[in-house]
This record gives structure tokens, sequence and C-alpha cells, in this order.
């Protein structure tokens, strides 16, 4: 499998992913963030 | 606001955005255009007298956002320790400050060593300087991986995270 950070697309789709993902950990498992 | 803490949020985002158009340039431009440059012989423009700047700008960019992101913490109430410790509602910041520390790791520990070796800067042959600049591409991946959550969680950090479908 291709690494996805060896393209500029898929270090920013990486990064999109990465920041959705992080999004609902903060909004549904830490307290206080909502 | 004390003019301590403005000062410092403003010198904050200022070395921020050198820190982050630096890494954006490698990223977006230099290694985009580095091997196009070598394959026409012009390269040693690039890594002889704009990549050791940039560098330089760079590293130390980076540690005076770390630094001066740290003050603020702790001068704003917020706390480094509940921030790191993601408590409450420390925690958004708290993820930008995790994600900005793992990037600042990337560039004294992964990045800078190894660009020295691949720049000349330090002696290494022609295999060392290889697999140096391969580590130094990842973490500089990386970091422009991170830096789109990091972001995301510094710009929360005052206002809270934005309501999405709900």
């Amino acid at each position: 499998m291709k690494n996805p950070l060896d393209s500029i697309w898929g270090t920013i789709i990486a990064g999109v992913i990465l920041t959705v993902i992080l999004y609902y950990v903060a909004r549904n498992f830490l307290v206080g963030t909502a | 606001m004390p003019i301590d803490m403005f000062i410092d949020r403003w010198l904050h985002v200022v070395v921020g955005i050198v820190w982050i158009g630096l890494l954006y340039y490698f990223n977006f431009v230099q290694a985009v255009a580095l091997p196009k440059a070598k394959a026409d012989n012009t390269a040693a423009g690039i890594t002889k007298h704009v990549a050791p700047l940039a560098l330089l700008w760079f590293r130390w960019a980076a540690l005076v956002t770390w630094i001066t992101g740290a003050y603020y913490l702790e001068r704003a109430g917020i706390g480094i320790g509940n921030a790191f410790l993601l408590k409450g509602a420390a925690a958004p910041i708290g993820i930008g400050a995790w994600l900005g520390t793992i990037m600042l790791f990337n560039v004294w520990v992964l990045i800078w060593p190894n660009q020295k070796k691949v720049l000349g800067i330090v002696p290494a042959d022609d295999a060392a300087k290889a697999k140096a600049a391969r580590i130094a591409f990842l973490a500089s991946r990386t970091n422009t991986m991170l830096s789109l959550p990091m972001l995301f969680f510094m710009v929360a950090g005052p206002h809270g995270l934005p309501r999405i479908g709900m």
C-alpha cells in the first residue's frame, strides 16, 4: 500500500480525516468541550 | 486583557505563521521544485542558499511558537497541566497543544538533524544522506498532516468547538 504522505493530496486528506476523528473524540469523550 | 498576554498571543500567531508558512513552503513548493531543479542542475541555489536559511527561521519559529503558547496557557489561567491532561474546557486547546508539541519534537529531533546531513552541514555518505532525506521528508509531511487538526483546535480554543449536526 502506498504511503499517503508521499503525495500532497494524500497528506491533506489524511489531515482532514484526523481532524474529523479528533473533533468527534473531543465532542463525545472529553468533558465540557461542547 | 493585560498587555503582556495580548503581546504574547500576537507574537504566538506571528511566529506560528512563520513556522507553518515555511512548513507549507517546504512541502508544497520546495519538495516539488527540487527534483526538477536537480534534473537541470540548478538545485544548488536551493540547497546552498534557500533551504539553510528557511530551516533557520523554521526551527526557531517553532520553538518560539511553543514557548509563547505555553506562556499564554499559564497566564490565561487555563494551565499547561490542564491542557495536556485534556481537562474540561481546556481539552480543545489541549489537543492543539499536544499536536503542536509533537510537531516541535519532529522539527528539532527528526527534521533538523537529518536535514543537516542532507544539506552537507554535517558529513554523511550517500546512503546516510538518502536515509536522512526520507526521514526528514516523512517527518515534514507528518507535520503538514498534523497542522490541520492543530490549527482547528487552536482556532477552537477561545470559542469552543463548533456544533455540527446536533
